[in-house]
């Protein structure tokens, strides 16, 4: 019995070793030719391109988040134009959904089944960079003409000296005002010139309309923070990302004026009133004076909004400061197919048609700029001062690279929400971050 | 009868050998996988190669990431927290199938209807049941709190309220797991054979007497067993967590897989995504092992 026990055992360990080795080959198969493609960002840049014959049909996978619902329309004409210009490629597109698209990618790059190119936002961009999945593909952007993509653009997608991808599209936040509440008011509406005090002001007369009017819905965490802190004159790290700043004097400040809005006038709501419903969903009702957004809440708010509003560039205190959203493409790092790859992803990065094609469908701006492109993008409206659109861009404050970016903005966003909700001081959950920050994330490796 | 008993593993071993192999590719070698990560700095970005050198002289730390998550307060917390729910939970979940056991396994008209009404939480994706939940509790245009209202009571902000919160996830899972251990409670009440209660009856007893000498001692092989798994996926909740306040507000609804799960896809740390359900494992392990040798005290086999 014994015996018979043992052996039924060692066939066991038999086929689990063989799964095992299943398991195990292909990460080892995968890149014979480039071990060290995983390792470094600079790794063997031509290897793929000699084994790549210009004729020779090639199919490159490609995945990516924003060609959701009515852009798949889109992505797929600019596929077809595509291929019609490189006759030998094909495109296989997947679009996956935002929630979790990052878990699938990580996914799949882990397990050795990584896409040839795909898409990714610039925050996670740097763990991304970091842990060297991206190709480098510095050698090969000698065709890009940087008048029409911006070489501030290129090297904000740079990651120790080399660019491991391109941008795609950008989005600034700006802020949205309810014109019918502002006249209601008998207030001037907002522009240019204001500052956090107008802010205030106006924000006061509006609430001062009804029970259940507020003047400001903006809200409090990571993202946010790190802009309305530039507008103090403070920051969330000092320059070169080595140490947490988040209690300094200036942030304290800020996050003072964020929470009196909420907690003291309530000219701006609190969890509890805004409910289930999510910063739209509270301005579209239309009893909210102004909001903090997106630039990508146009389409939904020309739809759904039934009061005339417009834009102008987010109000800053001792500076101006905005907000800028990138998405990147970039090329998997253990690619064989990396010139084509590549093509595919500058094509559409900085072709005419697909930046024209973005801004007809409605979608986020082209990093790339046409005049005509722009144009018909101006010419858009709702809202009519799309300019203002423009004029934001020139107090971009960029996110910090650091690799736990998103880990420290869990931990940020845990206290700043203790903030709002009036469990703890200001001070007091700005000097928790920051010790929690201290100990839980390590900036100098 | 020894020979013959090997003999039919031997027979078997084919038979079973899809879902064993099923079995070790998807659950025991990725489990195995794991405790070894546990020990590494593995972002979980890279190809693994878990077989090389190489990745273990990078990689391999030790049991710091253990070391971290005991001296960190965020494991602690998201402890106190499944705590809390589970105080609260155990309780509601066993009193109201319990509940609907009793009331079911009265002969009705329409009882199958009812029991198929209060099964269809069971059988609605945590998804789609969260974000009900999170409508039906909404502070201010709710249907729970109008409910409140109405009888004078001001509800308070439910998930918005981090003193709340929790309540409110309570509330959701009650929804939705008291009609499955409903159907087992069920189940048991219609094993009990009904000569007792007449015994009883001739004898005087009233309907709580019936109730505690009769009814939970001939169901307590049942409660353990409700037990038992409704306080391991206590410890597991994760998708209502996720769903209805991501761990807020202000990190008081954090739980351990929804730590797990940040960890492992969002913070780029699956070395230590590892520690921490190994961690889990751990205590699950620890509590089922303590309600075993626990149940002698209470549970009543002799039905």
């Amino acid at each position: 019995m014994k015996k018979r026990l043992l052996i039924v055992f060692m066939v066991l360990a038999m086929v689990a070793s063989m799964f095992a080795g299943c398991q195990a080959a292909p990460a080892g198969q995968d890149t014979p030719d480039a071990p060290s493609a995983d390792e470094q960002v600079s790794a063997a840049p031509e290897e793929p391109t000699e084994s790549e014959e210009s004729e020779e049909p090639v199919t490159i996978s490609f995945v990516n988040y924003s060609a959701i619902e009515g852009n798949a329309e889109t992505i797929d004409r600019m596929k077809e134009t595509f291929e019609a210009q490189n006759p030998n490629i094909t495109v296989e597109i997947e679009t996956l959904g935002y929630d979790d698209y990052y878990t699938q990618l990580q996914t799949r790059i882990a397990g050795s089944n990584a896409p040839d190119c795909f898409e990714l936002e610039f925050g996670p961009f740097v763990s991304f960079a970091d842990e060297g999945v991206l190709y480098d593909i510095s050698s090969m952007m000698s065709g890009i003409d940087t008048n029409v993509v911006s070489q501030s653009s290129l090297d904000a997608f740079k990651y120790n000296g080399a660019n491991v991808a391109l941008p795609y599209s950008y989005s600034t936040c700006i802020l949205v005002y309810n014109k019918d509440l502002f006249d209601e008011a008998g207030i001037a509406y907002p522009d240019d010139t204001w500052t956090w005090e107008d802010i205030n002001t106006a924000g006061e007369a509006i609430k001062a309309l009804g029970d259940d009017h507020y003047g400001i819905i903006q809200p409090v965490s990571t993202y946010e923070l790190f802009k309305v802190v530039a507008q103090n004159g403070g920051s969330l790290l000092n320059e070169d990302n080595t140490q947490f700043t988040v209690n300094s004097p200036e942030n304290v400040e800020t996050l003072t004026y964020l929470c009196d809005r909420i907690l003291n006038t309530n000219i701006a709501p609190t969890a509890q009133q805004m409910g289930s419903l999510d910063e739209w969903g509270v301005f579209m009702q239309g009893n909210t004076g102004m909001i903090v957004t997106g630039i990508w809440c146009f389409t939904r708010f020309a739809e759904e909004c039934d009061f005339a509003w417009d834009i102008c560039v987010e109000p800053g205190n001792k500076a101006k400061a905005t907000h800028y959203f990138a998405n990147g493409l970039a090329v998997s790092g253990s690619t064989q197919k990396a010139e084509a790859a590549y093509k595919w992803i500058e094509f559409l990065s900085t072709g005419h048609d697909m930046a024209m094609a973005r801004v007809e469908a409605g979608w986020e701006l082209p990093c790339a700029s046409y005049d005509d492109v722009l144009a018909l993008y101006l010419e858009t409206t709702p809202p009519d001062n799309k300019q203002a659109v423009f004029d934001s861009l020139e107090y971009v404050v960029s996110q910090p690279k650091i690799t736990e970016f998103s880990q420290m903005g869990d931990i940020l966003n845990t206290e700043l929400q203790a903030a709002t909700a009036g469990q703890k001081t200001p001070q007091q959950a700005l000097d928790d971050a920051q010790a929690e920050l201290e100990t839980v994330i390590d900036l100098t490796d | 009868m020894k020979n013959k008993n090997s003999k039919g593993l031997l027979t078997a071993l084919p038979f079973l050998m899809p879902s064993i192999g099923g079995f070790l590719l998807i659950s025991l070698i990725p489990i195995l996988f794991s405790l070894a990560l546990s020990l590494t700095s593995y972002s979980g970005l890279k190809g693994l190669d878990i077989f090389s050198a190489e990745f273990w002289q990078q990689n391999f730390v030790g049991f710091e990431n253990y070391q971290k998550i005991f001296s960190g307060s965020e494991f602690w917390d998201s402890l106190l927290h499944i705590g809390y729910f589970i105080i609260l939970y155990i309780p509601l979940m066993l009193a109201s199938s319990l509940g609907i056991a009793t009331l079911l396994n009265k002969p009705r008209k329409g009882s199958v209807f009812f029991r198929v009404l209060f099964y269809i939480p069971v059988l609605t994706s945590w998804v789609a049941g969260a974000i009900i939940w999170r409508w039906v509790l909404d502070p201010q245009y709710g249907v729970l709190n109008d409910l409140l209202a109405k009888v004078g009571i001001q509800g308070p902000g439910w998930l918005q309220d981090g003193n709340w919160a929790m309540v409110g996830i309570v509330l959701a899972s009650v929804w939705k797991d008291m009609g499955f251990y409903g159907l087992i409670f069920l189940g048991g009440l219609k094993n009990i054979n009904p000569e007792y209660y007449e015994a009883a009856q001739m004898d005087g007893a009233g309907k709580t007497q019936k109730f505690f000498k009769i009814t939970m001692p001939l169901l307590s092989p049942i409660i353990y067993f409700a037990l038992v798994l409704s306080l391991i996926n206590a410890f597991m909740i994760f998708a209502q967590v996720m769903i209805m306040t991501g761990g807020g507000p202000y990190g008081s609804t954090e739980v351990i897989v929804e730590r797990i799960y940040n960890y492992a896809f969002h913070y780029h740390k699956m070395g230590y995504a590892s520690a921490l359900s190994w961690i889990l494992f751990a205590i699950v392990f620890v509590l089922t092992f303590i309600q075993q040798k626990a149940q002698k005290k209470w549970v009543n086999y002799d039905a």
